[in-house]
């Protein structure tokens, strides 16, 4: 099995331009400079390469959509989306403390691949380990002639910066973060225009996933076919899981995309602890639908967890045991997400904390049976096209699953007029 | 035109709108909150959503939110289907969950688009039992009340007040359903536009303070279509009033003059109409006492009879804010070799100079909202926000319009407003300020000039010879000015419409000469300019049309012929020539006649005044600083004794039997007078329906149909309802009697349809939103202002400005609170009016204290002294206008010390 973002990373240390050059590093970037942009946004399509921050979008579709040639207007950006806040998910950490500069070679192929001259890694404010790495990294790669003007005498120029979030979960939306890199309030801007024509100040803009970056130098370094056969499914390529909650071993791990779930929960995670029972999971991040036994055996890829009515969204995971109350648990997350909302669209400024409050009330055993049709419309109401962005929408993923799977367990806090996983 | 088809319905649209604006356009009810016609779309409320459909096939839809949606061929929507309806409603559910439902004591109950939209949208009960979040209120100055807890975030304020009016000291601040809306801290707001928030803001969060104090519910208003009389621009806006008082002046509708909005001054400016100064009776000085006397309506007519039989010789001083009508009417009674229009010599000039350059240049004219298709604009001396504050509002539009060439080349439609600013960013278009001093348009210049008068009339005349070498060459350039001319030059033969700017402010015309030489110069070149002046006052150019005599000829006359009478109508001669020169010129008469609303220092000296009302107590046309006549209507009836000026002197003119071949009884017969003795005028009769005017036979009620307590209004003097009064001069009633329906334009006094209480229900007497106004006529122009051949070039250049020693170069400063001679009477314009002042630069103030002596003319006055490095050296910028400046006569030279 091949885990070509992550075997070389060794825990609590990261690569050295050095070192990474002696696992291949920046071999893939001498490849690209030798093909025209064109050529190496098709080879990353051909590979057929997601975007790994969640919506799993075609990255080089992605990029085809950025006007090339002399009259493109100037300057055009690339920025990784580090903005990691997904409750539940920390897989963009491991990669940007573990191995910096297969994020930068990723980064300076990519801004090839669309001709930008600037690029921004956005960080989440609290990687503070990580924001020193990337500083040191980026200074090496200065120093190795692999940022700045002429890269590698190809005579393309990349600068990169880094620039650490205020922390505000929106910004993981690639338009909020544009926003928030100018210097603006974190809203997410109306699409069309898509930022790849009209982003980070107006100009021609691509976001990317750290994962999904950190991927671009295998790609170019062994090929589209090789990244097509390193996955057991449709979707190539591998993909960072990650499970928390009470299983033996929580952990993160780089895993051929089309493994199936039960697989990570038996034979990564290590299965439930002792005394408890598996009773679902979010599969991908906070704001994805639950799954439940009923779905073990899927296909961890886009469309199977898409057919099981979930989403792969980020591939780590949150699980369920059946000593947690789901009430308990759904409330938290709507409380962060309330908390989160932006403001500046209805249904999600005043949706999410009616929702949260309501779930508070149940939880506190003051709920209504009249609470759970508010909340099942509000389910309805915030879905996604009604809101402005997905933040909302999304945080009523798990809210509906729960509802869906786990209805009684909300009934019993109504009727009992308690929790009734409190003692 | 495109089909869409709408509930099943086929409709032929121009797709150059969203569908939300194209639906309300077809006056299809849509809710909304965010969405303004003035300021695009933003899709943050999503009350406006719709159904939308694929195809004929399509049964199940989705749902889009109609401002966000373009229109196309062949669009299938709809806005009744069941689930969408449920989606509104459950919207406007959760948009109600914080508001505070506290109506009964909220100044926007009963015209509050929230309450409109609630209703509209379905919501009745409550469901959201939880404690609702709560807001501290700030003070934000004398004019806007704040109340945060009303809130719905639709975000339109924090749109107005810095995207569209630029303002910097307001903003959203927070996050998620705490986002609060305000300064950064109490404190004025800064921005000349703020009163627009009221209209703004869909409930009640940002309130009409002013209004506060002698609130009255929108239902119990009487109100008329009214002409804003605080600069030249002629704005137009609607007052309301009950018990005999205005209590407010809200925006009216024009979509040639000021679209949605009006200034601050003009919004908060009237309070001079309710003021104790007011003039209610006749007053006649008392021969044993000496003292102004009140005397009855009989007194006054004797008075003139008197002075008719000794065949009295009268010189009379006419306004330039009073109307054609009341100006002819006095020009008709002493004859028009002695009526004067009632501005001094400079200012005269200078008016009938823009007059000229207005008429006979080669450039056209624009209206003030058109000003806002401009995409390079040069604006020449006039600090625009505090001269003709709106003209500043539409310049910062047009400074966006050549910057909008790349989202539509990018096929982003104008009204996606979010993503036009993302894509535009600062983008502004070529823009230049050239002023004494800074202006607050300065932000959005491509480069700024500062310079005296006369050194920015030489640049413009270096712009006008670097377009066209034939227009006369200006020596002794610097070469940054030789680059700018260039820069600027470049950018008007660039342009797509080029747009000058210059007014009369600074008083020096040959910044109106230079003006007018750019413009010849573009015309050389094939290319047609705009050319946009101000104007001193409300009715300057109607005032210049009636007469080309100024003041100081009348002061000539006065001291060189025997006359008997003055007769001074609405004017305080004291702000227009010295003091001493008022003195001299009222001594001259043995009776000193005055017709005004308000007392003054010319008042205090007269024999005899007749009250007058000012403009929301009268009828009459004003002549705005585009040449566009436009009508205002008296509000309410205040009495017998306060009367037009014209009717007044119609009266008195009926005594002496003068004008008998005439019928001067009401506002039409004295614009048939006007209109005989100068048919060049001939269209300001079309301004507005006259007196016969009516719809479906009825007249047009200046009261709504929810008027309340009329039979108990006046219960304590009288149980019986007194009859109404009787209104001869305009298609309108006092009362609530007439027509409700739609009305034209012109005599619209109220935005008020089924469903639609708020001023939103504007859309629906637009034939399109946005565009005019049903039947209306936004006005209309008295000259023929089109582009003309063969003006010469203005030949004159002045000298560059050298500083002297020991003397400097007054140069006008103006305020929008202060130099208007009656909105300082509302208290708040007071309160933000500075205190009198000098500027100087800061190398010109060594060894001077912080308060100077300043002479002026042949005066001394002790003022403040104000720094800056921006003023040129050896100039003193005067701050005119302000209480005790007194009138200046430029240009002056004056002597500071201490």
């Amino acid at each position: 099995m091949e885990r070509p973002l992550t075997q070389h990373i060794r825990p609590g240390e990261y690569l050295t331009a050095a070192e990474y050059r002696k696992t291949g590093g920046y071999e893939g970037l001498k490849k690209a400079l030798k093909m025209t942009p064109k050529e190496v946004q098709e080879t990353v399509k051909r590979a057929g390469l997601r975007g790994r921050g969640g919506a799993g979008f075609p990255t080089g579709l992605k990029w085809s959509f950025v006007p090339l040639g002399p009259d493109a207007p100037r300057p055009k950006y690339l920025v990784a989306n580090g903005d990691e806040m997904e409750p539940g998910t920390f897989k963009d950490r491991l990669l940007i403390e573990g191995n910096p500069h297969q994020l930068i070679e990723g980064m300076i192929i990519s801004a090839y691949a669309i001709e930008a001259e600037i690029g921004y890694i956005f960080l989440r404010w609290a990687y503070k380990k990580g924001a020193q790495i990337i500083e040191k990294a980026l200074a090496e790669a200065y120093d190795a002639g692999l940022l700045g003007k002429n890269i590698l005498g190809s005579g393309f120029n990349f600068d990169l910066y880094l620039h650490t979030s205020a922390g505000r979960y929106i910004c993981g939306e690639e338009t909020a973060l544009l926003n928030s890199l100018e210097g603006k309030r974190a809203n997410p801007r109306p699409k069309p225009p898509f930022p790849q024509t009209s982003g980070l100040f107006g100009k021609p803009t691509i976001v990317n996933n750290i994962e999904t970056l950190s991927n671009v130098p295998h790609i170019l370094r062994n090929g589209a076919d090789w990244y097509q056969s390193i996955s057991l499914s449709e979707d190539a390529g591998t993909k960072l899981f990650g499970v928390s909650g009470k299983v033996k071993n929580p952990g993160l791990w780089e895993l051929p995309l089309g493994i199936t779930l039960r697989e990570v929960l038996e034979e990564y995670a290590g299965g439930m602890r002792d005394g408890l029972q598996f009773k679902g999971l979010l599969p991908g991040g906070a704001s994805t639908d639950f799954l439940t036994k009923d779905h073990l055996d899927i296909k961890l890829d886009y469309e199977g967890v898409a057919e099981a009515g979930s989403r792969l969204g980020t591939g780590t995971m949150i699980v369920l045991d059946d000593k947690t109350c789901v009430v308990g648990m759904v409330r938290n997350l709507e409380h962060f997400f309330a908390q989160e909302s932006c403001g500046w669209c209805t249904p999600c400024r005043e949706g999410l904390p009616w929702t949260e409050k309501i779930l508070t009330s149940i939880e506190n055993g003051t709920g209504k049976m009249e609470d759970l049709d508010i909340l099942a419309g509000m389910t309805k109401t915030l879905a996604p096209g009604n809101t402005f962005c997905p933040l909302a929408p999304g945080a009523m993923e798990p809210l509906q699953s729960a509802l869906k799977y786990f209805r009684e367990d909300f009934e019993r806090h109504i009727k009992e007029k308690r929790c009734p996983w409190r003692s | 035109m495109v089909k869409i088809n709408i509930d099943g319905k086929d409709y032929e649209v121009e797709p150059k709108d969203n569908l939300l604006q194209t639906l309300l356009s077809l006056k299809i009810d849509v809710p909304y909150f965010c969405w303004h016609p003035a300021m695009g779309s933003v899709g943050s409320c999503r009350q406006c959503a719709v159904k939308k459909y694929a195809d004929e096939k399509d049964t199940k839809g989705r749902i889009v939110m109609s401002c966000m949606e373009p229109v196309v061929d062949g669009m299938r929507i709809s806005v009744d289907d069941p689930e969408v309806k449920q989606f509104r409603a459950n919207l406007i559910e959760l948009t109600m969950t914080d508001h505070p439902h506290d109506c009964p004591v909220c100044d926007e109950g009963g015209e509050c688009h929230l309450q409109d939209v609630t209703l509209m949208s379905g919501h009745n009960y409550r469901r959201y039992e939880y404690n609702k979040r709560t807001h501290k209120n700030q003070y934000l100055g004398p004019f806007i009340n704040h109340e945060m807890n009303r809130c719905i975030a639709c975000y339109r304020c924090v749109r107005f007040y810095r995207d569209y009016a630029g303002g910097r000291d307001f903003n959203v601040f927070a996050s998620r359903n705490r986002v609060y809306f305000g300064r950064y801290e109490d404190g004025v707001l800064q921005n000349e536009f703020s009163g627009n928030l009221v209209e703004v803001c869909p409930t009640g969060v940002f309130t009409d303070k002013i209004f506060k104090e002698h609130y009255t519910r929108k239902w119990d208003l009487t109100t008329a279509p009214t002409i804003c009389q605080n600069c030249s621009l002629g704005c137009n806006i609607i007052a309301g009033e009950r018990y005999g008082t205005i209590r407010r002046i809200t925006s009216r509708y024009n979509e040639k003059v000021n679209g949605y909005f009006i200034c601050d001054r003009g919004r908060f400016g009237y309070e001079y109409v309710n003021s104790d100064l007011r003039l209610r009776e006749p007053l006649r000085r008392g021969q044993a006492s000496g003292q102004l006397e009140e005397v009855d309506q009989k007194t006054v007519f004797n008075y003139f009879e008197k002075l008719f039989k000794k065949n009295a010789r009268f010189l009379g001083i006419g306004s330039p804010r009073a109307s054609l009508e009341a100006n002819h009417a006095l020009q008709m009674m002493v004859g028009k070799d002695n009526f004067f229009a009632g501005v001094n010599e400079v200012d005269q000039r200078l008016t009938l100079k823009a007059l000229q350059i207005l008429r006979e240049s080669p450039a056209e004219v624009p209206s003030l909202r058109e000003t806002e298709n401009a995409d390079v604009v040069v604006v020449l001396g006039e600090d625009v926000t505090n001269t003709a504050p709106m003209l500043a509002l539409s310049l910062r539009q047009a400074s966006r319009k050549r910057p909008l060439e790349l989202p539509e080349k990018m096929h982003i439609p104008t009204w996606n407003e979010r993503a036009v600013d993302e894509l535009l960013q600062d983008e502004r278009g070529p823009f230049f300020v050239l002023t004494p001093t800074e202006t607050k348009l300065d932000d959005i210049a491509t480069a700024t000039y500062r310079q005296v008068p006369q050194n920015i009339a030489r640049l413009a005349q270096a712009v006008a010879h670097y377009i066209d070498p034939e227009a006369p060459e200006v020596s002794a350039l610097t070469d940054s000015e030789k680059a700018l001319a260039k820069q600027i030059g470049d950018e008007l033969l660039n342009a797509k419409q080029p747009l000058i700017v210059s007014g009369t402010s600074l008083q020096d015309e040959t910044l109106l000469e230079g003006a007018a030489n750019i413009a010849i110069a573009l015309k050389k070149r094939q290319k047609t300019p705009w050319i946009f002046l101000t104007l001193p006052e409300a009715n300057s150019a109607g005032l210049a049309l009636l007469d080309e005599k100024n003041l100081n000829m009348a002061f000539e006359k006065a001291l060189s012929e025997k006359y008997d009478a003055l007769i001074v109508l609405e004017n305080d001669l004291y702000r227009r020539l010295e003091t001493d020169k008022v003195d001299k010129l009222l001594d001259a008469f043995e009776h000193i006649i005055v017709l005004h609303y308000l007392q003054n220092p010319t008042t205090d000296k007269a024999n005899l005044i007749v009250p007058v009302g000012p403009f929301t107590e009268t009828d009459g046309t004003m002549v705005n600083n585009e040449g566009r006549a436009q009508r205002y209507f008296q509000v309410f009836y205040p009495g017998d004794t306060i009367k037009e000026s014209w009717r007044w002197l119609g009266q008195i003119m009926a005594k002496g039997n003068l004008q008998k071949e005439r019928t001067l009884n009401n506002l039409d017969d004295f614009i048939d007078a006007l209109i005989q003795d100068y048919p060049q005028l001939s269209a300001v009769k079309d301004a507005a329906p006259d007196a016969s005017f009516r719809i479906a036979g009825q007249k047009i009620p200046r009261q709504s149909h929810r008027y309340s307590g009329r039979t108990s209004m006046q219960a304590h003097i009288n149980v019986s309802e007194p009859k109404p009064p009787e209104d001869p001069d305009t298609p309108m009633s006092f009362t609530m009697e007439g027509y409700q329906g739609p009305q034209p334009g012109a005599v619209l006094s109220r935005y008020w349809y089924p469903g639609w209480n708020s001023v939103q229900a504007l859309n629906k007497f637009q034939i399109e939103v946005g565009g005019g106004l049903h039947d209306g006529k936004p006005g209309e122009r008295v000259l023929d202002l089109s582009a003309k051949e063969g003006m010469s070039y203005f030949t004159q250049i002045p000298e560059p400005f050298a500083a002297q020693e020991n003397n400097f170069l007054g140069v006008p400063l103006y305020h929008i609170f202060g130099s208007e001679e009656l909105s300082i009477h509302t208290k708040g314009v007071a309160e933000l009016t500075p205190k009198p002042y000098i500027l100087l630069n800061e190398a010109d103030t060594e060894g001077l204290g912080d308060q100077v002596k300043v002479q002026i003319n042949d005066r001394t006055v002790e003022l403040e002294l104000r720094k800056t490095t921006v003023l040129p050296k050896g100039a003193a910028g005067l701050p005119v206008g302000l209480p005790d400046m007194g009138a200046i006569k430029f240009p002056v030279w004056i002597k500071i010390s201490g």
